[in-house]
């Protein structure tokens, strides 16, 4: 069995995000970034099918030189060799194009299980796992909380809206895109880090796999025009004195509203 | 992109993993440790298992084999945990008792001692210091007869870091009569019947780290648990001091960070006079300050680390990385506390553990006189 997972390295969750003069994006030079959260319970949970049964793992990134480090965790946690698109002409790509690439290294890696992060903790998308699947006729499920294989098909449970799940039952080879929090994602032992240099990490370009024409600032359908913080607005107003006149303030608010 | 010149690819990758296993596994059960006053063994196994217990360890031991930059990153990762009891706990193990075994022992020690020692399965400590011998090493009292098959301890130790549940101890003590350097090292195993713990310590800060009082008393130590060369101890002990240093100044440098990290976040949020503290600029510029300084003692820490790695006698710029880091880590706790007004006087905050962690830092592992000392006689012809 062979299982893809895509990964995606974001600015570390306690990194101080500063938005670029030009209000492209945020300034990454200074900033230390790490595997998507959602996509480390990915790893996890095509890890752990590794650990049960003989599976090849394959992880895949896109990004520039510093994914590396991305990929070198994940290979250090267990995974078997990772594929690194590395290509200045991909900056700019919108989500499709993303999936695009995706799709074109999972066409070259047939397999048969994708694993994605349900979305990323910067871009916060969450389309490109459903786009890939479908770049690869694959069937997919979102937001899953726990899969396990049965033969030839996946039995894979989603989260529903007020805590309920949905057990759905996939044709392989299929995609699932996983919610955080669904298993415990494991440390990279130190010696894994170190052995994970000697494991195969192929550097592609968007040439390579096709798609040059499909990606960067001139196919994308979707440009971001601006990222910035909204100003901030007054603050609440504060009602002050014995519970009894706070109420009775408060009742007064409402109505003067017209929210009664 | 690693943030120094002196960490590469393979550092940067290991810091990631400390300190995911420090926000993870250390932070939210540290307060319950410090309750408890000492670390649990399972925490410690756990972090052998992955491989933190032997950084500097051969790797036929089932260790990395890595350099003294790697303590320092280490060092610098755990001290962002908050709980300095627990870090020194495992730094005692890792960068202070066991390297002694690698610098002395032979080969049958380390056959039988190195592997459980990686594995967390046998935790270190180093029992030098005694009531009249802190620093002055030279005035150890302890005293090991030879006899027949082997030497008799008697004597007492105290402020031994893992004193009380350490499996294995590496005793210092006087076998060559009224010569002040005439100490050898002994390989004394915590179940010894002449070994006893008369006091678990209570302390002003590392309160999770068990600190243990011991008394030996007609201890039998066979020949083979002799470590190094009789009546060369003091030489054998000064072999770790630039790297017990180093990752002590790690601690402090990883404190201090943290320390700052948590102000600027209070301070952002603490409202006061109209507006926040972080709005005065008193304020601001304090902690502005205190991060200039920090920023270059956290250069010095890994200068000082690639100079060991080299393998150059490093002592005056470490013994000044010592002083300047540990004292340092002090004013940084001093303000921070201070910037958290009441608060920051509450057991319930975070700084009010921290300022009183930091506070053996300048005293333990050579005091900043001894240092300011060492840095003395290393700078003028």
């Amino acid at each position: 069995m062979k299982i893809l997972v895509c990964l995606k390295q974001v600015p570390h969750q306690d990194a101080r995000l500063d938005i670029k003069s030009d209000g492209s994006w945020i300034q990454e030079e200074s900033i230390k970034f790490e595997i998507n959260s959602y996509d480390t319970y990915a790893l996890e949970e095509a890890l752990r099918i590794k650990d049960e049964k003989e599976a090849e793992v394959v992880v895949a990134s896109i990004g520039p030189d510093r994914t590396t480090q991305a990929l070198r965790t994940a290979l250090g946690m267990g995974a078997d060799r990772a594929v690194h698109v590395n290509d200045e002409s991909v900056e700019g790509s919108d989500a499709l194009a993303i999936a695009k690439i995706l799709a074109a290294i999972g066409k070259e890696e047939s397999p048969d299980l994708v694993f994605t992060g349900l979305m990323a903790d910067d871009g916060n998308f969450a389309s490109v796992g459903p786009m890939v699947a479908e770049l690869l006729e694959m069937p997919h499920a979102t937001a899953v909380m726990s899969a396990s294989l049965e033969g030839e098909k996946l039995i894979a449970e989603r989260e529903l809206e007020g805590g309920a799940l949905e057990v759905v039952e996939l044709q392989l080879p299929c995609l699932l895109a996983v919610q955080t929090g669904i298993n415990q994602v494991r440390y990279a032992s130190l010696k894994g880090i170190m052995a994970a240099k000697k494991k195969p990490l192929d550097t592609r370009s968007a040439a390579d796999l096709g798609v040059q024409e499909l990606v960067g600032t001139g196919a994308a359908k979707i440009k971001v025009q601006e990222i910035y913080v909204p100003p901030k607005t007054q603050g609440a107003e504060i009602l002050e004195g014995s519970t009894t006149d706070v109420a009775e303030g408060l009742v007064a608010k409402i109505k003067e509203l017209g929210l009664l | 992109m690693a943030d120094n010149l002196y960490i590469n690819e393979d550092l940067e990758a290991l810091r990631t993993e400390f300190n995911r296993f420090v926000v993870n596994e250390i932070v939210p059960q540290g307060d319950n440790w410090e309750e408890q006053g000492h670390v649990p063994r399972e925490v410690l196994q756990q972090m052998g298992t992955l491989g933190f217990l032997g950084l500097r360890h051969p790797e036929k031991f089932g260790g990395l084999g890595l350099g003294p930059l790697s303590s320092a990153v280490f060092a610098e990762s755990l001290g962002a945990s908050t709980y300095a009891g627990f870090e020194v706990t495992v730094l005692v193990h890792t960068d202070m008792a066991s390297p002694h075994l690698i610098h002395s022992g032979n080969d049958d020690q380390l056959e039988r001692f190195m592997g459980p020692i990686v594995s967390g399965d046998c935790i270190t400590a180093i029992a030098v210091t005694e009531p009249a011998a802190g620093s002055d090493v030279a005035g150890i009292q302890s005293t090991a007869k030879k006899i027949d098959g082997g030497y008799v301890l008697n004597g007492s130790k105290t402020y031994i870091t893992n004193g009380v549940h350490a499996d294995l101890l590496i005793v210092a003590a006087r076998t060559d009569g009224d010569n002040p350097r005439g100490l050898s090292m002994f390989l004394v195993k915590s179940d010894n019947p002449g070994l006893s713990v008369s006091r678990a310590l209570s302390k002003h800060g590392w309160r999770s780290s068990d600190t243990a009082e011991l008394l030996f008393s007609d201890c039998f130590v066979e020949d083979a648990d002799l470590l190094g060369t009789p009546h060369k101890g003091f030489y054998e002990i000064m072999k770790n001091f630039q790297n017990e240093r180093l990752v002590l100044s790690g601690m402090a440098v990883g404190a201090s960070q943290k320390a700052l990290d948590i102000t600027y976040d209070w301070t952002q949020t603490r409202k006061a006079f109209g507006g926040v503290l972080f709005d005065k600029q008193v304020i601001r510029q304090r902690l502005a300050m205190l991060q200039a300084r920090l920023d270059a003692s956290r250069q010095f820490l890994y200068h000082c680390g690639w100079l060991m790695e080299q393998g150059v006698d490093a002592t005056r710029e470490v013994s000044g990385l010592k002083a300047v880091s540990c004292e340092l880590v002090n004013e940084v706790m001093y303000d921070c506390l201070q910037f958290h007004g009441g608060l920051g006087y509450m057991q319930e905050a975070t700084i009010e553990r921290m300022a009183r962690d930091a506070r053996i830092l300048p005293i333990g592992g050579g005091a900043t006189e001894v240092m300011l000392e060492e840095i003395s006689k290393r700078s003028y012809r």
